[in-house]
C-alpha cells in the first residue's frame, strides 16, 4: 500500500512540476492580456521562435550567455515590430479581430522561425539531467526529476522578477495603470504604445525561458508551439487577468492531467489512451459552466 | 453600362424581396451554375476535378458553416474540423450499420449528428463569450479527435485507423469517377448554399445578427438567447458535418481522424477571414483563395527555382504568406474579398460615367 501511495505522490508532484511549465507559458498570455486586452494566440509560436533563435545562435558558435542576450534582443525587436505593424493599426477594433490577427501572427512566426533556422529537431542541453534526483530519492524515497525541480525554480525566479518589476519600478506602475484602464492611463500621459512594446517584450522574455525549458525536454521543434495550446485551459481555470491565477491554474492542470492519464487512462484501456490530450480542456470547460471568470479573474460585468 | 438596375421596376412584394433582385445578378448566377454543372465537367481534366475543384467546393461548404456561426451569430469557433469529423464518421457508420438507407440520407443524417454534437458543445456559449468560448470549442476539437482515434467502435475496430470509404451509389447510379464525385459535391453544395443564403435573410438569420451585434440588447428586445445561439451552433455544425462527410467520401476516399486536425479548423477560419466574415459569397471566395494560393505558389516556385526550392521551405513560405495575409486583411479590409466585390459592383453601377 505504501508503494501505491508513493506512486500517487510521484505522479502528483511530477504533474505539479510540469504544471509549473504550463504556468510559464500561461504567464506570457496573462501579461499581454492584462496590458492590452489582446488574447495572444501567438504566444506558443513565440515560444517556438525564441527557442529556435536561441539554438540557432548557439549553433553559430556563440557561447551560452551572449546567445541568451542576443535571443532576448531579437525577441524585443520582435515585440516592437508586432506593436508597430499589427497592434497599432488595429487599435479600437473588436477584440475578436485582434485575436484572429494573432492567429495569423502565429502562422507567420512559425513560418519565419522555421524558415530562418530550419525545421529539423534540435537538441538543447542546459546541462541539467532529466533523471530522478538522488537526494530526494534517498531521503523521501520519491522519484522526482532534477530537471523538473530546476525548471520550477527558474519559473519561480522569473515570476519573482516580474512581480518586482511590476510592483517596484516606474515602468511597472505604468503597466499596471494601462492594465486598469487604457483611456485613463492615456489621459495622465502614459505612452500607451511604449507600454505595449514593453509588455510584448516581457512576454517575449517569458517565451524565451519557456522555450528553453520545454526545448531542452522535448527538443526544439514545431511541437513546442502546441504546448501553448495546453496553456489555454490553464488560463481558463486561473482567469485571464491574474498572474497568481496562471500559476495556480497551471499547477491544477498539470497535476490533474497526469493523474487522469495514469488513473483514467489505465481504466479505459492501455497507456496509448492519451487522456491528457483532452482532459485539461474538458476540465476547463466544466469549470467555465460553474465560474465563467475563472478562479482569480475579474467578475464580468456587462452594461448595455 | 452592363451592370445597371435602372428600369427594373418591382411591382410586387415578393419581387422586391427576392434573393437576387437585380436581373444581372440572376443572369450571372445562372451562367455560373451552367458553367459549373455542364462546362466544367466537359472541359476540366481529372486532376482539376478531383484535386482542386472538389476540395474547393467541400471547404466552401465548411466555410459557410463556420460563417453562419462566426460571421452571422458572432460565436468564434475553433472546432470546425471536429464537427466535420463527426459528420464524416457518422456518414461512415450509418452506411456501414444501416446499409438500406440511401447515401444522400446518410449524408444528411451525418449533418444532423454533427448538429447534435455541435449543440452540446455550444451550450457553454450561453455563459461564456469571446476567447473563453474559443477555448471551449478547442476542447470540442481535441475531444472529438481523441474519441475517433481511441474508441474502436467508430472505426469499426480497424487496426490502422484509416478506412477506405465504401463505394457510393446515389439513386441506383454508382459514383466513382472524379466527374461524378464532383457533380455530387456540386449538387449538395449548391442546394445547401442556397438554403444558407435564404436562411440568413430570414427571421432566424436576423436574430443571429442581432445576437452578434449585442447579445444583451438582443435579449432585451425579446430574442431568446438560448434558442438563437444553439440554433446557430446546430445549423453551423450541420453544414460542417455534411462537408466532413463529402470530404471523406468525395475527396479523400478514406475515413481517418487525421484529416480533421486543428490545422483544418484554422484553414476554414482563414477562409472566412479572407473571404469575408458574414457573407455567403465570401465563403466561396475565401475557400477559392486558400485552396488555389498554395498551388499558384508552387507553380511560381517551380518556374523561378526550377525545383531548387525545398518542400519544407515552400511550407514555411506558405505559412508566412498566409499569416501575413490574415493580418493584412484584418487591418486593411476586415470584410474580406466579399467586400471588395461589393465595392467593385458599386463602381460598375456608375461605370463608365461616374459623377
Amino acid at each position: 500500500m505504501a508503494s501505491d501511495l508513493n506512486f500517487f505522490f510521484e505522479v502528483l508532484i511530477g504533474g505539479l512540476l510540469s504544471g509549473v511549465m504550463y504556468s510559464l507559458v500561461a504567464l506570457g498570455f496573462v501579461l499581454i492580456y492584462k496590458a492590452s486586452g489582446v488574447f495572444n494566440f501567438a504566444q506558443g509560436s513565440m515560444v517556438l521562435f525564441a527557442a529556435l533563435t536561441f539554438v540557432g545562435i548557439m549553433e553559430m558558435g556563440v557561447p551560452f550567455w551572449p546567445a541568451l542576450l542576443l535571443a532576448l534582443i531579437v525577441m524585443m525587436l520582435l515585440a516592437v515590430g508586432i506593436e508597430r505593424v499589427v497592434l497599432r493599426p488595429l487599435v479600437n477594433q473588436p477584440q475578436i479581430s485582434l485575436f484572429m490577427a494573432t492567429i495569423g501572427l502565429s502562422y507567420l512566426l512559425e513560418g519565419l522561425g522555421q524558415g530562418l533556422w530550419g525545421t529539423e529537431v534540435r537538441a538543447l542541453d542546459l546541462g541539467i539531467e532529466d533523471l530522478p534526483n538522488e537526494w530526494i530519492q534517498e531521503n523521501l524515497s520519491l522519484q522526482i526529476s532534477t530537471f523538473d525541480i530546476f525548471s520550477a525554480a527558474s519559473a519561480a525566479a522569473l515570476v519573482g522578477l516580474l512581480a518586482l518589476f511590476f510592483n517596484k519600478t516606474k515602468v511597472g506602475l505604468a503597466l499596471r495603470a494601462v492594465a486598469d484602464d487604457h483611456q485613463a492611463a492615456l489621459a495622465v500621459g502614459i505612452p500607451l504604445q511604449h507600454v505595449w512594446a514593453i509588455v510584448w517584450a516581457a512576454a517575449g522574455l517569458v517565451a524565451l525561458v519557456a522555450g528553453m525549458l520545454w526545448g531542452s525536454r522535448l527538443g526544439v521543434q514545431f511541437s513546442l508551439s502546441l504546448v501553448a495550446l495546453k496553456a489555454l485551459p490553464v488560463l481558463i481555470l486561473g482567469g485571464f487577468t491574474s498572474v497568481a491565477g496562471a500559476i495556480v491554474g497551471g499547477l491544477i492542470i498539470g497535476a490533474s492531467e497526469k493523474l487522469a492519464e495514469v488513473y483514467i487512462g489505465t481504466f479505459t484501456g492501455g497507456a496509448i489512451a492519451a487522456v491528457e490530450n483532452w482532459f485539461p480542456y474538458m476540465l476547463a470547460l466544466l469549470f467555465l459552466l460553474v465560474r465563467p471568470q475563472g478562479l482569480f479573474g475579474e467578475k464580468i460585468i456587462e452594461r448595455v | 453600362m452592363l451592370y445597371r438596375e435602372s428600369g427594373q421596376f418591382k411591382t410586387s412584394y415578393p419581387a422586391d424581396q427576392a434573393i437576387f433582385p437585380i436581373r444581372q445578378d440572376r443572369i450571372a448566377l445562372s451562367l455560373l451554375l451552367i458553367a459549373a454543372f455542364i462546362v466544367v465537367p466537359l472541359v476540366a481534366d481529372e486532376y482539376w476535378l478531383g484535386s482542386i475543384l472538389t476540395p474547393l467546393l467541400v471547404l466552401s461548404l465548411a466555410a459557410i458553416g463556420l460563417n453562419i456561426l462566426t460571421g452571422y451569430a458572432g460565436q468564434l469557433s475553433l472546432g470546425t474540423a471536429g464537427f466535420m469529423a463527426v459528420g464524416a464518421f457518422a456518414a461512415y457508420n450509418l452506411n456501414l450499420r444501416l446499409p438500406e438507407l440511401p447515401l444522400i440520407v446518410d449524408f444528411l443524417l451525418a449533418g444532423v449528428c454533427a448538429a447534435a454534437v455541435g449543440m452540446v458543445f455550444g451550450l457553454p456559449s450561453l455563459r461564456i463569450k469571446g476567447f473563453y468560448l474559443a477555448v471551449a470549442t478547442l476542447a470540442a476539437q481535441f475531444f472529438i479527435e481523441w474519441v475517433f482515434t481511441h474508441v474502436g467502435w467508430f472505426t469499426n475496430y480497424s487496426s490502422s485507423g484509416v478506412i477506405s470509404a465504401p463505394p457510393m451509389t446515389v439513386f441506383g447510379l454508382s459514383v466513382d469517377t472524379a466527374v461524378e464525385k464532383y457533380l455530387l459535391t456540386l449538387v449538395m453544395v449548391a442546394v445547401l448554399a442556397l438554403a444558407a443564403k435564404n436562411m440568413v435573410r430570414s427571421r432566424i438569420g436576423r436574430s443571429w445578427m442581432a445576437v452578434r451585434d449585442r447579445d444583451v440588447s438582443a435579449e432585451v428586445i425579446g430574442i431568446p438567447l438560448l434558442k438563437t445561439k444553439l440554433s446557430a451552433f446546430g445549423i453551423s455544425s450541420f453544414y460542417c458535418g455534411v462537408a466532413g462527410a463529402l470530404w471523406t467520401y468525395c475527396y479523400l476516399g478514406t475515413v481517418e481522424p487525421a484529416a480533421f486536425d486543428l490545422a483544418r479548423s484554422f484553414q476554414v477560419l482563414f477562409m472566412i477571414i479572407i473571404g469575408g466574415v458574414g457573407s455567403i459569397l465570401g465563403s466561396f471566395l475565401g475557400a477559392g483563395f486558400i485552396v488555389l494560393l498554395p498551388i499558384l505558389l508552387n507553380n511560381i516556385a517551380a518556374m523561378i527555382g526550377h525545383g531548387t526550392l525545398q518542400a519544407d521551405t515552400m511550407a514555411n513560405l506558405e505559412h508566412i504568406i498566409f499569416g501575413g495575409l490574415i493580418i493584412f486583411f484584418l487591418i486593411v479590409e476586415p470584410h474580406g474579398l466579399a467586400r471588395l466585390w461589393q465595392i467593385a459592383k458599386e463602381k460598375l453601377r456608375l461605370w463608365p460615367f461616374p459623377y
